[in-house]
């Protein structure tokens, strides 16, 4: 019996949201704080006053770091099938039509050759916007290729990742991709060619499992999530609380698995100076 | 039996009440034999009738059966003088992974699988058969001594997946598995990988790269659990059923995609209602599979793996005006 119940008052509305004019500015992920869109921009993309590092585009990855007029793409022309005729709550192929709309992609990476500083290398950069860059058949072959057109050109091969995974809707070919991709780092291995892995927010399942952790140097940007199964599974397994900075790239430098964290602006020089000493 | 799955339970009923009969007719001076003859047809035609169109959650429920043989089962029946070897030299020894030495009709050679258990105690002794990091080196550790002594290396795949757990991911659960299927496609001795029961993503393929890969009929082997995949893709974790058939996750379906070198028949109503049968099948289909690549040169073997699943894809590519399909 609810004898002191809490009276009904008016409810008043507190002030609306600020609408964020597209274009104009950005409200922070890390800090919360609104961002000049053309400081972030300057800023390659990371806040200002908390260095949170927004994503980049597969794209925006090879104006970074590759020299203008320099890039050559490979294989642009493989597109995703649906080997399953998978149909969930939409069907695959509808779901692969609007990410290539959204992001005038045909799939979650682009593959190609260009200079990083003088030296010519065979280079890869995921795209979160497709599919959460998650690795499917034409993801596997793509990197696949990549790899092997830098064994077969004897260039060094630096790959930027991004990925919540395997591609659910390809199924076991999916999986398989990391087999695929796994095997032809060994064949690089093999040959002495340098590979540098370049994770960024996030990287993870089998992606992480996968070439990406493979780097015979992985750097890493400040921040980053990356681990193999997500944190979400992990507490519901577990039962209990993750810690703070659990499968962050300062909490993967702690115990070993990548050599470095770099903040953006400096990857493209670093991966410079790496190559000229080991080169 | 306890333990059963829906689907199986006008089975067991019938075979319990033969075994009732047999029981009572002992002894006693009454002819039951027309009766049980008559039971036992209905079971054979009851087993045939929902067995010869399993969907594929069942087949799922099938492959996860308490009583399904596991690992150890296999090893127990399939090999001699099996020595268990423990420890991944660096962190610890995983129960959930196990492996060593044994003899196949006298030849050495080295075994690793996953473990799950047959009871609740077993299973948390085993982790469910969900490895950790540790259990991943230490199959590597094991594969380098095979190749180091020119023994072959027979893997049974049987895990829901690799342990998601924080320990798991502060001993690098993605570098242990990357790391594994980098190596196994170079190490120069032959391997042959069976899909015994659940080939759980990451975790199953960590231990999943070989010359051969079998799967039992009623195993299967996906990139997420039916159940993670309703949960993520159909946003309702009870659509488990719809997620498994439309993964394609039986042999059949993974036979059909290339995944897969050869289904090994399993006993009417699945390897658990015989396990000897079963393991009499997987042995004739090892045996068979180690003799077709086991004299192939170290060079030739290894490019064989790499081309296996160099092929593995759909895709669609444009070739200036043509458009072609490639498998």
């Amino acid at each position: 019996m609810a004898w002191f119940k809490k009276p009904q008052y008016a409810t008043i509305k507190g002030p609306k949201p600020l609408e964020i004019p597209p274009g104009l500015w950005t409200r922070c992920d890390g800090c919360h704080q609104l961002i000049y869109n053309k400081e972030l921009a300057a800023n390659l993309k990371v806040c200002p006053k908390c260095k949170y590092h927004f994503r980049l585009s597969a794209f925006e990855w090879l104006n970074l770091l590759l020299e203008e007029g320099t890039y050559k793409e490979y294989d642009a022309r493989i597109k995703p099938a649906d080997p399953l005729g998978f149909v969930d709550s939409k069907k695959y192929t509808d779901r692969l039509k609007e990410d290539q709309e959204k992001t005038k992609l045909l799939e979650a990476v682009v593959t190609g050759e260009g200079l990083i500083g003088p030296f010519r290398t065979c280079i890869g950069a995921m795209d979160f916007s497709f599919r959460g860059g998650s690795m499917g058949s034409v993801v596997g072959e793509k990197i696949t290729r990549l790899i092997e057109k830098a064994i077969q050109k004897k260039n060094p091969l630096v790959i930027i990742s991004t990925s919540g995974g395997a591609r659910m809707q390809e199924g076991v070919l999916s999986l398989m991709q990391m087999a695929k991709t796994s095997a032809a780092i060994g064949r690089l291995n093999k040959a002495s060619l340098p590979y540098i892995s370049i994770l960024t927010n996030p990287t993870t399942g089998g992606v992480a499992a996968s070439f990406a952790s493979l780097g015979d140097i992985i750097i890493s940007e400040p921040q980053a999530v990356i681990g193999f199964a997500g944190a979400r599974v992990i507490e519901q397994t577990i039962r209990q609380k993750l810690p703070l900075h659990f499968q962050k790239s300062e909490f993967l430098l702690q115990h070993g698995f990548i050599d470095m964290i770099v903040e953006r602006r400096n990857i493209k020089e670093t991966i410079i100076k790496i190559l000229e000493i080991i080169s | 039996m306890n333990g059963d799955l829906d689907f199986e339970k006008p089975i067991t009923e019938i075979e319990k009440r033969i075994k009732e009969l047999r029981n009572f007719a002992k002894g006693k001076r009454i002819d039951f034999t027309k009766e049980i003859g008559e039971l036992e047809r209905k079971a054979r035609q009851l087993k045939k009738e929902v067995f010869s169109s399993l969907t594929a959650w069942q087949r799922t429920q099938l492959a996860r059966h308490l009583k399904r043989p596991t690992t150890l089962d296999y090893i127990g029946m399939l090999f001699e003088d099996f020595i268990e070897l423990h420890g991944d030299r660096s962190f610890g020894d995983d129960r959930a992974l196990i492996g060593g030495l044994a003899k196949l009709d006298g030849e050495g050679i080295v075994v690793i699988g996953h473990q799950k258990g047959k009871d609740t105690r077993e299973n948390i002794a085993r982790n469910f058969g969900m490895a950790h990091p540790e259990g991943y080196r230490k199959a590597l550790r094991l594969m380098k001594f095979a190749q180091k002594f020119s023994k072959p290396v027979i893997c049974f795949i049987d895990t829901p997946g690799a342990y998601p757990g924080l320990e798991a991911e502060e001993r690098g659960q993605f570098e242990a598995i990357a790391r594994n299927l980098r190596d196994m496609s170079q190490v120069y001795t032959p391997i042959i990988v069976i899909v015994i029961g659940e080939g759980g993503s990451g975790g199953a393929l960590g231990i999943g790269i070989g010359d051969k890969i079998l799967m039992m009929e009623n195993a299967v082997y996906f990139v997420c659990t039916p159940e993670a995949c309703s949960a993520i893709l159909w946003r309702d974790s009870a659509k488990a059923d719809v997620a498994a058939e439309a993964s394609w996750i039986t042999a059949p379906a993974l036979f059909k995609l290339g995944i897969i070198d050869e289904i090994v028949p399993e006993p009417s109503g699945g390897a658990h209602r015989d396990p000897g049968l079963a393991a009499q099948e997987l042995k004739k289909a090892v045996l068979k599979n180690l003799g077709l690549i086991k004299n192939i040169n170290k060079d030739e073997l290894l490019q064989m793996r790499y081309e296996k699943f160099r092929k593995m894809g759909v895709f669609t590519e444009e070739i200036e005006t043509t458009e072609s399909r490639k498998l």
